[in-house]
């Protein structure tokens, strides 16, 4: 009651928070700047680079490294690294996507089932089956199924993406969606979940104000290794000839070409594979530096 | 003691919790947290809930909040019986009634900033502007005798008394009524402890504000409580003014409990003759025949495991549940 002055000091955001956290951790900033390196490339390259992914020079297939070609060329002699570049676009946005969808389901059948008692042995059965489901056979199955169906509404290719996209996300989600419950079950007995009860706080606000904010964690992780999870599975799919069409280059698709001819041209294995794993590396990282900056509790340290 | 108007009485209140066992999760029984307990708590008092560690005192404070669904039983808030209330009803009835709970790092979300946390009762059932709403939090922040520089910071970075302190201000965002304080002090250090209490008085005499003052701490609840009521195995054995029971407690279990209280001065404390008393508590949810108190108690007779004493008003105004009372 002394101090008479009503001072209310300007509020530091807490993204600045965040951020400040963010930059301690070596990991994240090196993951960042490498995925946001390969994000301008991917989005930008294309227009910059001086040979089209379409563009066949057949007298110079099979070529190393060169100065007009810095990761050499392919057996039809295209460019490794225009391919790469206009591979990695589908491949992120992929990516991206399906873990949006996968994230997306688990998060909210995780919180549902974990907050909603009545809805828990529902759908845990319903993850437990799609758990015993073999996953590649049915990727297979849905993709002969309705490939040429949605191929013939959005064209070829955009068909292709949401089909892919889709299957990804609707078989991934799973593993996201046990974590979540799991932690909202133990976060539901927490007597701060108790207080906002007796405060009269409703159930969808209790859900957004008190439990989304505090799984973050686990969410965080399942995100960085969806994205991993989503770029592998095209990468697969595409292995087996049932992703994109075979003139449209992803990073899986360039693996698959790549692999038939490992003896002859070993270096075309290798830049594919190195962008994936490169790429699901940094998100990794990222994803753990975001982790830790979201976390009030280590954030103050 | 007539004179005095009921905030809240409580009515053969009953809390049960199933239990539900194997695979097809068929109810197999039930804990009786809480078995027909009546009292009132009357306006402006302090009413002490003491007991052994499960012996159902935070359930029944939490019952009477309506955090839980009640088995059966009337709570009755200022004439309006809220025992089966639900949904928006209720929800209007909750600024009337707050909690402050026992651990205070557990019961503050640790994502939110002070402000915000002291903030939500604020953003649940009024419609304040920001400015009004910031000032609000201040205030209540000066009321329990927290810095307002804390305002931006999280939970994490307090120390257990600041944190009880915080919860302290969120209860009294809404000018409730009645508070149930569930062992608010049990978590803290025994400095700390002192400067809760007396925050909590304090804030009593300056707001009107009813406690229900649940502890196992029986010199604590002593210094605070108007009134004391024992509870043993989900029912309550004795309910006194607290100079009657502290000085002639008549219950045998009251009496037991209280011979474990340690005297600070030395010569009365080598005198001190404590009850032991024999055994383990019951199971809840197998309580013993008869009285609860039976298979434990030193005065035991042949009625006491037979029939269940009647929870009765003796002549100096105290209740007590005791075939020899």
């Amino acid at each position: 009651m002394t101090d008479t002055a009503i001072d209310i000091k300007p509020q530091r955001s807490q993204w600045a928070d965040v951020w400040d956290q963010f930059k301690t951790h070596p990991g994240a900033v090196l993951g960042m700047i490498f995925f946001v390196t390969i994000c301008l490339l991917v989005l930008f390259g294309p227009l910059l680079w001086h040979f089209s992914p379409h563009d066949m020079m057949i007298r110079d297939r099979n070529q190393g490294p060169s100065w007009v070609h810095p990761l050499g060329t392919d057996q039809l002699g295209h460019d490794a690294f225009a391919q790469i570049l206009a591979g990695g676009r589908v491949s992120l946005l992929v990516g991206v996507t399906a873990m949006g969808i996968s994230i997306f389901l688990g998060t909210f059948i995780g919180v549902l089932a974990g907050y909603f008692k009545r809805l828990d042995g529902l759908l845990m059965r319903l993850t437990d089956l799609f758990l015993a489901l073999p996953l590649l056979p049915l990727l297979l199955v849905i993709i002969m199924l309705f490939r040429d169906t949605l191929r013939m509404a959005f064209g070829p290719e955009t068909g292709i993406f949401i089909l892919i996209v889709f299957v990804i996300g609707i078989t991934s989600w799973m593993q996201t969606a046990r974590i979540v419950r799991g932690d909202v079950l133990a976060l539901k007995e927490q007597e701060f979940v108790l207080a906002a009860r007796s405060i009269g706080t409703p159930p969808h606000r209790m859900i957004l104000r008190h439990v989304l904010p505090n799984v973050m964690s686990p969410i965080m992780v399942s995100a960085t290794l969806g994205i991993a999870n989503a770029i592998i599975t095209e990468s697969a799919l595409s292995f087996l000839g049932l992703g994109f069409p075979s003139d449209f280059p992803t990073w899986g698709k360039l693996l698959q070409i790549a692999t038939e001819r490992m003896t002859l041209n070993p270096a075309q294995v290798m830049w594919p594979g190195l962008a994936i794993s490169l790429t699901v590396l940094s998100v990794n990282y990222m994803g753990d530096g975001l982790r830790d900056a979201l976390d009030p509790r280590i954030r103050g340290r | 003691m007539s004179a005095q108007q009921p905030l809240v009485q409580v009515r053969n209140l009953k809390m049960y919790f199933p239990i539900y066992r194997g695979v097809l999760r068929r109810q197999v029984g039930e804990v009786k947290a809480v078995d027909d307990v009546s009292f009132d708590i009357f306006k402006g008092e302090t009413l002490g809930l003491v007991g052994e560690s499960g012996c159902g005192k935070s359930s029944a404070g939490r019952a009477i909040l309506r955090l839980y669904d009640v088995t059966d039983g009337q709570i009755i808030l200022e004439g309006t019986d809220i025992a089966a209330m639900h949904g928006k009803e209720l929800r209007q009835l909750r600024p009337e009634m707050q909690m402050i709970f026992q651990d205070p790092q557990a019961s503050l979300n640790p994502r939110m900033t002070v402000a915000s946390i002291i903030a939500e009762p604020l953003d649940e059932h009024r419609k304040l502007d920001k400015r009004a709403r910031m000032e609000r939090v201040f205030e209540l922040m000066d009321a329990v005798g927290l810095n307002r520089d804390f305002a931006n910071r999280f939970p994490h970075e307090f120390s257990g008394g600041q944190r009880q302190r915080i919860g302290i201000a969120r209860a009294l965002a809404l000018n409730p009524k009645f508070i149930v304080c569930d062992e608010p002090i049990a978590a803290l250090d025994v400095s700390i402890q002192a400067q809760v209490v007396n925050l909590l008085e304090d804030l009593q005499e300056r707001m009107g504000l009813t406690y229900l003052f649940i502890s196992h701490d029986l010199s604590m609840v002593r210094h605070l409580a108007t009134r004391v009521a024992v509870m043993y195995l989900g029912r309550i054995v004795e309910l006194a003014s607290r100079d009657q029971l502290y000085e002639d407690p008549r219950h045998p279990y009251t009496e037991a409990l209280l011979s474990a209280v340690p005297e600070p001065d030395p010569s009365l404390e080598s005198t001190r003759e404590r009850i032991i008393l024999q055994g383990d508590v019951p199971s809840p949810s197998n309580p013993p025949k008869g009285c609860n108190f039976c298979t434990r108690c030193p005065k035991v007779m042949d009625i006491c495991t037979q029939e269940t004493p009647p929870f009765k008003k003796l002549e100096d105004g105290r209740y007590a549940a005791c075939h020899l009372l």
